[in-house]
């Protein structure tokens, strides 16, 4: 009897770009953890069970999802030297992408919205000028890169028009670990490229240079952005923003009493589409704040090193290092599965 | 009542594990607190003066340092142990808001009304610069001082309330069908070492590197309750309570044990209540070895009493991206 995965596995050989998301269950999220000494790569359910697992030679950070076929890249942790392009459908590497020498990848990436173009956020080794790497999809080799006008991006988003929203972080590190060599001169920026690479609009925070701009979820009319304090731990500032390009962007501060509950650490952002409402979360400080569609608070939500979260019908999915995932809604978190597998920073939705 | 049956059937001297945390550290810790904030609003309201209320206030405080480092569940619920103690600040925000307070509405110092005023006006820190004020104070401090001691007791008796008749259960329920906070027996204790771990890095990163600041750059004057000449006591007692819940989560941590010693044994010896000698090189040694001894017995904790309980730090609070 033909296994599952050894038919998946003829498929793909037989027609190789051809395996859909819908081939292989539709899963509604990816997202990497650790089980014992492996790491993984799973495809979850909107109600958080793995439709399958493939094992990582290595723990990843973040991972793309490829807008049709099921194809996801995994990318290292910084400083990044590989990122793999995953077959979902047959579990194999399909690709290794090496970044060109002098770069790193940095974390993340997004697929242009017809999968044509894969757009990496990269630094320059040296001094962590920011870079967005460009791959075509079909043979996965490197075809141009832009630059981000800042420095050490992190996240990057497609906007529907095409249009991408960079989050430079601008923090300068170490080429060889992650010290941080520029705190007292840092000023992390958002940037917005067209779909050529031209730089269309830009932003900063003039009164909190110290506060670095990493993670990224579009909104209707632009980004919501974490941030990660790198000033006075006992300073409360705001770790949410919202950015709508050409304007400034403004700042979300948590109610007086939590503002430091995340410990001046936001992880990860998702923005539920049909709400508006916004997710933010912090390991460290084992929370995950809901706001509006306005950045006011609604709700803190207390479980231990949660921190991949993403939208899911009117509210959003999280998951945690202790392997549960979690519907979350105002009124609290519910769990949805709980797996081996300790849940890894992000939780990518597939769209 | 359900939870003393349920603390009956789980009373085992020879054992200690998360229940006996809860049981022997936690729920007699806030009861303490509750009982102090009490004494000290019945004090206020009888003579606020300030000779009077001192005493009162550093018993009070004294009971918060045994139960300071639980950050999780009812003490955190809505940032209730920032309005408890608010510290550091940075900012001065807590005395801009008490000089609006002395100067406003008496209104606001009605229970309702104060319960919603900015927590770095309220709690411990409030108090304290209310009875060791540095400068003359703008106006009677009088009806200030009761309204943030008798806050100080509703606050402390709703946490106690909290864990008593909720939490407690939920934790000593963890990995029972229907417990949708601690999913499993093992989250509860990866709970607990977490708090430990934290209370000894905030004695390391917030108690004692703040006021050390750099040999170049010393700040004695960020020393947590220099006022009430509270600094170096804070760091005893938050160390002893950290000794005394770790007793009761495992027998199995000997090297964490005499981790403990040694830095007690420093701060015993440490004749300097406010930490003013990090400005002085011989000073600034003696607290540096504190430190040094804190650090270590993190160090040693992390692994020993990580091993004895099965966790370890958050898979993602260790990494960080």
């Amino acid at each position: 009897m033909t296994s599952r995965r050894a038919f998946l596995a003829g498929l793909a050989a037989a027609s190789l770009p051809s395996i859909v998301w819908a081939d292989i269950g539709s899963p509604a999220f990816i997202a990497a953890g650790k089980a014992g000494d492996g790491f993984l790569l799973h495809g979850l359910t909107a109600t958080g069970q793995s439709l399958f697992r493939i094992a990582l030679p290595a723990r990843g950070h973040a991972a793309a999802a490829h807008p049709t076929q099921a194809l996801a890249v995994a990318f290292a942790r910084r400083p990044g030297v590989f990122a793999l392009v995953i077959d979902c459908a047959t579990g194999t590497t399909r690709h290794q992408l090496t970044p060109p020498a002098g770069r790193q990848f940095n974390g993340h990436g997004a697929f242009s919205r017809d999968g044509a173009l894969l757009m990496t956020s990269e630094v320059v080794a040296e001094g962590s000028a920011g870079r967005i790497g460009l791959w075509e999809t079909r043979g996965f080799t490197r075809i141009d890169e832009w630059d981000t006008h800042g420095i050490g991006p992190h996240e990057v988003r497609l906007m529907p028009d095409g249009n991408l929203i960079v989050a430079n972080g601008g923090i300068q590190t170490d080429p060889n670990d992650r010290a941080k060599l520029n705190l007292a001169t840092m000023r992390p920026n958002l940037t917005l490229l067209s779909a050529t690479g031209a730089l269309l609009n830009q932003t900063d925070l003039p009164d909190l240079p110290q506060n670095s701009i990493r993670h990224l979820a579009l909104t209707a009319t632009g980004v919501a952005f974490a941030m990660q304090w790198q000033g006075d731990p006992s300073v409360a500032v705001p770790l949410l923003g919202l950015w709508t390009p050409g304007q400034p962007a403004q700042l979300c501060p948590a109610v007086e009493a939590e503002a430091l509950t995340m410990q001046g650490y936001a992880g990860s952002i998702a923005v539920n589409p049909v709400t508006g409402s916004i997710a933010l979360t912090s390991a460290p400080g084992g929370v995950l704040m809901l706001f509006d569609r306005t950045g006011t608070p609604q709700a803190t939500l207390h479980r231990a090193d949660i921190s991949g979260v993403s939208a899911s019908g009117a509210g959003f999915v999280a998951t945690d290092g202790q392997g549960a995932v979690w519907s979350v809604q105002d009124t609290g978190l519910t769990p949805l599965s709980q797996n081996e597998t300790l849940w890894d920073n992000h939780l990518v939705a597939l769209t | 009542m359900r939870l003393t049956l349920l603390l009956t059937l789980i009373a085992s001297p020879a054992f200690a594990d998360f229940p006996e945390t809860v049981k022997d550290h936690i729920l007699p810790g806030y009861a303490a607190f509750a009982t102090a904030s009490q004494t000290l609003a019945d004090t206020a309201a009888k003579d606020c003066t300030a000779d009077a209320v001192r005493p009162a206030f550093n018993a009070a405080y004294d009971a918060w340092l045994g139960v300071e480092h639980l950050r999780f569940g009812p003490a955190t619920d809505n940032g209730t142990n920032m309005s408890i103690l608010f510290w550091p600040d940075p900012k001065g925000s807590g005395s801009k808001a008490q000089r609006a307070l002395l100067l406003g509405d008496p209104g606001q110092l009605q229970p309702a009304a104060f319960a919603k005023q900015s927590v770095a006006a309220r709690g411990l820190a409030g108090l304290e610069r209310l009875l060791y004020p540095a400068t003359d104070l703008p106006a009677d401090p009088c009806a200030l001082i009761r309204a943030t001691a008798t806050d100080l007791a509703a606050t402390a008796q709703q946490v106690d309330d909290a864990w008593v008749n909720s939490y407690a259960q939920t934790m000593l329920t963890a990995g029972q069908p229907g417990n949708t906070t601690y999913l499993h027996h093992s989250e509860a204790r990866q709970a607990l070492f977490t708090q430990v771990i934290s209370g000894l890095e905030y004695d390391m990163d917030a108690r004692l590197a703040r006021p050390l600041g750099t040999f170049a750059a010393p700040h004695p004057e960020r020393a947590e309750a220099v006022a009430s000449g509270r600094s170096l006591t804070n760091i005893r007692l938050s160390l002893q309570a950290l000794r005394a819940m770790v007793v009761t989560l495992t027998p199995d941590a000997p090297l964490t044990m005499a981790a403990f010693d040694r830095a007690l044994k420093q701060a015993d010896t440490l004749d300097d209540p406010v930490l003013a000698g990090v400005a002085d090189p011989q000073g600034r040694l003696k607290v540096e070895i504190l430190q040094q001894r804190i650090t270590a017995l993190r160090d040693t904790a992390v692994v020993e009493l990580g091993q004895a309980l099965k966790v370890g730090k958050g898979f993602n609070a260790a990494d960080g991206d």
